[in-house]
């Protein structure tokens, strides 16, 4: 018995030296001058490896190794989240997604970069709207979180050799008594989608966004919610009588006569892949997409056929003359788990990075900007043809709720928004009430709503 | 130095049987205590506690709430009865294709084999492969399924993963799709665990039956069928298990829609469990009333089984 018992405690020995050999470092940081490596976490995408190259030069400045750890779209959240459960230091900084910033501001796992933003002009140097969005935690607070890095929002792709073509064009004016031209309004987008819906020739006005595992519905939805003035919210956090006013209902109908009408058969779970896919295919006049994704429109060896013939516009006006876009992009954030001596190279490295002369390369590289300079510049709207329609949506992009408990609110606006939209069961009204309904109540248990 | 003179060899020490029986099954029960019993019983835990994985924060002991919760929330009822009502409908699919398949390649015939393992293909596919590549077949414009039907003009044919007719809704249909899909993936399973049985099945039987002039309805209902039961058993009561798991199939061809269509239970715990909840107790708490109605419904089988061999 002695014998099982003294192997028993010897396995558990080893046991325990083996998962302490396996835990996370221990925080003790080496001290400034010792910081010869930084690392980022970011999703695993195109944007990532520029940054990579950004960090490159910034070695080749300072001697600092810049290490992008890139991690795949749907892991990407997951593994942050339970590194920092763990209070994890393998990263020094974090491209985090906009929705992150509540959990990463109310739980400790983001540096407060307030000061240092504000006494070095970097909350200057970039759009409202993004500095907003993605940076700022709570909403107005002028608190900061994030500097933003991967500028994104909704907007359209268009087939350029339909809407310039001639005998289009006169058909179309003939049958709506004004020109076939880019839409300056969603009413106008209407009647163009419908126009070009021709299931004969397998040609479809629009493919928009229909998915419901994660948020894209949520996202489409939301570039006609705030085009027509509606919120998810109001300053209280309120949302019964918010989230289904009437603008947001007559929103939410119009998103579904859109697709009804004009959407593009079998896209009834569609994403980024889907929509470009359908223009890709030949089989949309107009595509909603991120900005993110669009290069591959333009490039010969992903989009043979229409590659030359595609053109971009940022969201129309709404009814009233609102114009919003779906946010997307991403903010980078310094851990707070890390020494304050990785903190302080992390600030080094954000201040050089947030430069006007930085923010030019990145965004020759391919990244979006959200510097403001860079953004106007002739040199960037001239880059690629969808430069301007992204330079001009970052300047009235909205988003979703940011608090740590969006996803509880996300997954119930995908559900009622799928119902409606694709299964087509109910009404715009009785969706919003469902939403209004049930956000109200996880609001009210987490405290948000007295 | 000679042979003679050499020293003899030091004795081997050799292990005794106990210590050799010590040296396989500790480490086995270390391993298996650490990533099988251990997470089990913590997720027990975590089951009467608010807690995220994520949230950097204590678990709070809330007692039963979460099971309260999880009970009093009609659309977990509504996961429930449709997860039940897919593993109903394809479990007997399954069992009847299965069966059938195996008594028609029972019979050896040239190329039989061939046939055997070409039937078994689907069962090897990866779900989610099979998931994405239905997803495209349902494709109302350029999916084979429509095609094959007779509708070519997608305004007119059917949008399974939709659940839509010509653009109208037609309530279900999403979930016949997903079924359709998971009777072509696990009838060969079926068939595979009934062909096993019918080939034990010894042939005298037939020759006494036949002597005796008994039909062939009579050879399948009293020698084929009772000879085949406990392996069919077997058969259902995995599927049954698989079926009240699927997520993965699924997730991969409607993510649960359109609306709540498809939403099975093991989608929505995966849902309040990952993709940004987090939810930890809440979710344990699911899972556990799920493995409960699970083992529930397998001693309900086996009991059935038992039932069947005593018989026999």
């Amino acid at each position: 018995m002695k014998k099982q018992i003294g192997l028993v405690l010897s396995i558990l020995t080893v046991l325990t030296l083996v998962l302490s050999a396996c835990a996370p470092a221990a925080t003790q940081a080496p001290a400034a001058s010792s910081v010869k490596e930084l690392k980022i976490l970011w999703a695993q995408w195109s944007p990532a490896d520029y940054l990579q190259q950004i960090g490159n030069e910034y070695e080749k400045a300072t001697g600092i190794k810049v290490t992008v750890v890139q991690e795949p779209w749907g892991s990407f959240g997951d593994r942050f989240f339970t590194e920092m459960a763990a209070k994890g230091t393998s990263w020094d900084m974090v491209v985090g997604d906009s929705q992150w910033l509540g959990q990463g501001a109310t739980q400790g796992l983001y540096v407060d970069l307030t000061d240092f933003m504000k006494s070095n002009g970097i909350d200057k140097s970039v759009t409202p709207a993004t500095l907003k969005y993605y940076g700022e935690y709570p909403a107005n607070s002028g608190k900061y979180y994030a500097y933003p890095t991967e500028g994104d929002a909704d907007g359209w792709a268009y087939r350029k050799d339909l809407f310039e073509d001639p005998a289009e064009q006169a058909a179309f004016k003939a049958e709506y008594g004004y020109d076939l031209a880019v839409p300056k309004t969603y009413a106008q987008l209407m009647d163009i989608a419908k126009f070009f819906t021709r299931p004969d020739a397998g040609l479809y006005g629009v493919a928009i966004y229909t998915q419901k595992d994660y948020d894209a519905i949520t996202m489409g939805v939301e570039n006609t919610f705030f085009s027509w003035g509606a919120t998810w919210q109001d300053a209280n956090n309120n949302v019964k009588g918010v989230v289904n006013s009437p603008q947001a209902v007559e929103a939410l109908q119009f998103y579904k006569d859109l697709y009804d009408c004009c959407q593009v058969p079998g896209l009834s779970n569609a994403f980024f892949t889907e929509t470009n896919d359908a223009l890709i295919g030949g089989k949309a006049a107009m595509i909603m997409n991120y900005f993110a994704f669009f290069p591959a429109l333009v490039n010969q060896g992903t989009n043979a056929n229409y590659w030359d013939k595609v053109g971009f516009f940022a969201n129309p006006e709404g009814p009233t003359g609102q114009r919003a876009a779906a946010l997307g992009g991403q903010g980078m954030s310094i851990i707070s788990f890390i020494s304050p001596e990785r903190q302080q190279a992390s600030k080094d490295f954000i201040k050089w990075f947030a430069t006007d002369e930085i923010q030019q390369k990145w965004a020759d590289l391919g990244g979006y900007t959200c510097n403001a300079k860079v953004l106007q510049s002739e040199k960037f709207l001239k880059t690629t043809p969808f430069n301007p329609a992204f330079a001009e949506t970052m300047t009235f992009v909205k988003d979703f709720w940011n608090i740590p408990e969006y996803a509880e609110l996300l997954t119930v606006s995908q559900t009622e928004l799928h119902k409606f939209v694709v299964e087509g069961q109910g009404t715009a009204q009785g969706a919003l009430d469902a939403i209004a309904e049930q956000h109200d109540k996880i609001l009210r248990e987490k405290g948000y709503i007295k | 130095m000679s042979p003679a003179t050499a020293p003899l060899p030091a004795p081997r020490r050799h292990l005794s049987d106990r210590a050799i029986l010590n040296l396989f099954i500790w480490p086995t029960l270390a391993l298996l205590i650490s990533l099988n019993v251990f997470p089990l019983v913590y997720s027990l835990y975590l089951s009467f506690t608010d807690y995220s994985a994520i949230a950097n924060k204590a678990p709070v002991w809330v007692a039963f709430k979460n099971f309260a919760d999880i009970l009093g929330d009609e659309r977990v009822w509504q996961y429930f009865a449709t997860t039940g009502r897919y593993a109903l409908l394809s479990v007997s699919l399954q069992t009847v294709l299965g069966f059938g398949l195996a008594m028609l390649v029972r019979q050896k015939f040239r190329g039989s084999g061939v046939v055997t393992t070409l039937i078994l293909v689907p069962m090897m596919i990866s779900p989610v492969v099979v998931g994405l590549f239905w997803k495209l077949m349902y494709n109302p414009t350029f999916g084979y399924f429509n095609y094959l039907l007779g509708f070519t003009n997608p305004s007119t044919g059917p949008d399974v993963i939709a659940s839509a007719f010509a653009g109208k809704p037609v309530p279900n249909l999403a979930l016949y799709g997903v079924v359709l899909v998971d009777v072509w993936m696990w009838s060969p399973f079926v068939m595979l665990l009934v062909l096993s049985g019918l080939n034990a099945i010894p042939e005298y039987l037939y020759e006494a039956a036949a002597i005796d002039r008994a039909s062939s309805w009579f050879q399948f209902w009293r020698i084929t069928l009772p000879q085949v039961a406990p392996l069919l058993l077997i058969a259902v009561l995995f599927r049954t298990i698989e079926a009240f798991k699927s997520f993965d199939l699924v997730m991969g061809m409607t993510g649960g829609g359109p609306g709540n269509q498809t939403e099975l239970v093991a989608v929505y715990l995966y849902r309040v469990a990952f993709l940004g909840q987090f939810r930890t107790g809440y979710s344990s708490a699911l899972a556990y009333i799920i493995l409960i109605i699970i083992i529930a419904v397998s001693n309900l089988y086996i009991k059935y089984l038992n039932q069947i061999r005593g018989e026999s």
